[in-house]
């Protein structure tokens, strides 16, 4: 019968498909382990920096109260916010980047008083965003999967430059966090200015050092905070790219999973209309044959 | 009494390249190679391109560090150097500085008005740095 026909041809095509999305699972694992590795290898520079910075940034505060040592430790009225969006390059990864997506465009109608500017990170963001009538200010199109210092430098040289000039005067960071396998954490961080956690420095704090200074402190910072801004980046960066691959491998099982319950399910009704057209053809033998004997007396 | 080692910790932006207990380190500070001993007083200082070496304590060994700018923080009892680019001298690729090095070589001489100098020269300094070094470590 043509119709058992196309159950099997059903099946056959969404058990294709199942192998692929079994493979895209693999493949986004492995490239989760390694995605991983590089966010924990990046960690301990991040966190060092981040002492220096605060330590450095006190003292330096102290001894000229009041002057501003570096452009990028200004405070001003947040009037012009540029906003750094990291999406995936590539879709078959759930929701994670609609929910960005979604994110960014409430923040952007929460400040639409405000001057705003993007920057593009990823395929996806660049795809829904680009068309919008806010100012651009970059966009990074394929970048991510080979995420390094060197893409988050070119990220953070414009930026930076802007802050500098006082052409905006806050800039936030949106991406996706990797917390675990099954869980990516949507993150709004303030990039620039630089917050100081100097105000509840505890006695204890490596910040009441006196250091001896090889060079003065603004020429220290001088070189600091920018490598500062990159380090950021380049954390958010390597966070977005392993919770993309997280989304992808959660996404894949769910798609085989599903896949597997589809076959399922056509096979129990592919067997149904099998044994009813045989059970039917049966009946019509039997029939045939009473209807034989019944002639035959 | 002094100390006599301290805790080093060795971190690039990609990896954490050294972490363990020296009795004694030199660094590439801007002003000129800086020694580190044991219950140093608490310094800050820019690292440029040159060599951090380093005598772990366990193994009596000295090792050799390839770094291109950066800074390190010198505490009594521990001694962070956050490097933006740091390699260990066995790990250095001598064929990729020696094409690094002509490189640089061949633009300086082409005098093109257009080069930027500065990193040309940069560029050139963290060949040479790395040939040095590398050919120091095979012998």
């Amino acid at each position: 019968m043509a119709n058992i026909q196309e159950y099997r041809r059903r099946i056959r095509s969404v058990k294709n498909t199942q192998q692929i999305t079994r493979a895209m699972k693999f493949v986004a694992a492995a490239k989760l382990r390694r995605a991983q590795d590089r966010v924990l290898a990046a960690r301990p520079f991040a966190r060092r920096m981040q002492v220096v910075l605060n330590s450095m940034a006190a003292r330096a505060q102290t001894r000229h109260a009041g002057k501003i040592l570096h452009p990028l430790l200004a405070q001003r009225a947040m009037e012009r916010i540029c906003l750094i969006l990291i999406t995936g390059d590539k879709g078959l990864c759930g929701a994670f980047n609609t929910n960005l997506v979604a994110a960014t465009k409430s923040f952007l109608l929460e400040h639409s008083e405000r001057g705003l500017s993007l920057i593009l990170v990823g395929k996806k963001g660049w795809d829904a965003l680009r068309k919008s009538h806010y100012r651009i200010r970059g966009d990074y199109v394929n970048r991510l999967a080979k995420a390094s210092y060197e893409l988050a430098q070119e990220i953070a040289g414009p930026v930076i430059e802007a802050y500098s000039k006082g052409e905006v005067d806050a800039v936030y960071v949106i991406y996706n966090e990797c917390k675990s396998v099954l869980q990516q954490r949507r993150q709004t961080e303030l990039l620039l200015p630089i917050r100081q956690a100097t105000t509840t420095t505890a006695p204890s704090d490596p910040v009441l050092i006196d250091y001896i200074y090889e060079q003065t402190p603004e020429r220290i910072l001088a070189d600091l905070l920018p490598k500062y801004v990159e380090t950021q980046i380049l954390r958010a960066l390597l966070e977005s790219a392993a919770a993309f691959y997280a989304a992808s491998m959660t996404a894949m099982d769910a798609a085989t999973n599903n896949a597997a319950d589809m076959i399922s399910s056509l096979t129990l009704t592919m067997n149904k209309i099998r044994q009813a057209s045989i059970t039917k053809e049966i009946i019509e033998i039997v029939s045939g044959a009473t209807a034989l004997e019944g002639s035959g007396k | 009494m002094l100390p006599e080692k301290f805790f080093l910790e060795i971190v690039t932006p990609s990896q954490l390249l050294y972490s363990g207990n020296v009795t004694e380190a030199t660094v590439p500070g801007l002003a000129g190679y800086m020694g580190i001993l044991p219950g140093h007083a608490p310094l800050i200082s820019e690292l440029t391109i040159g060599e951090i070496s380093f005598v772990e304590q366990a193994s009596r060994r000295k090792h050799h560090m390839f770094c291109a700018w950066g800074f390190c923080e010198v505490l009594p009892e521990q001694v962070s150097v956050l490097a933006q680019i740091a390699e260990r001298a066995e790990d250095i690729d001598l064929s990729r500085a020696e094409s690094a090095k002509a490189r640089a070589e061949q633009r300086l001489n082409a005098k093109d008005p257009d080069t930027d100098f500065k990193r040309v020269q940069l560029a050139l300094a963290r060949a040479l740095h790395r040939i040095q070094l590398a050919k120091k470590s095979n012998r």
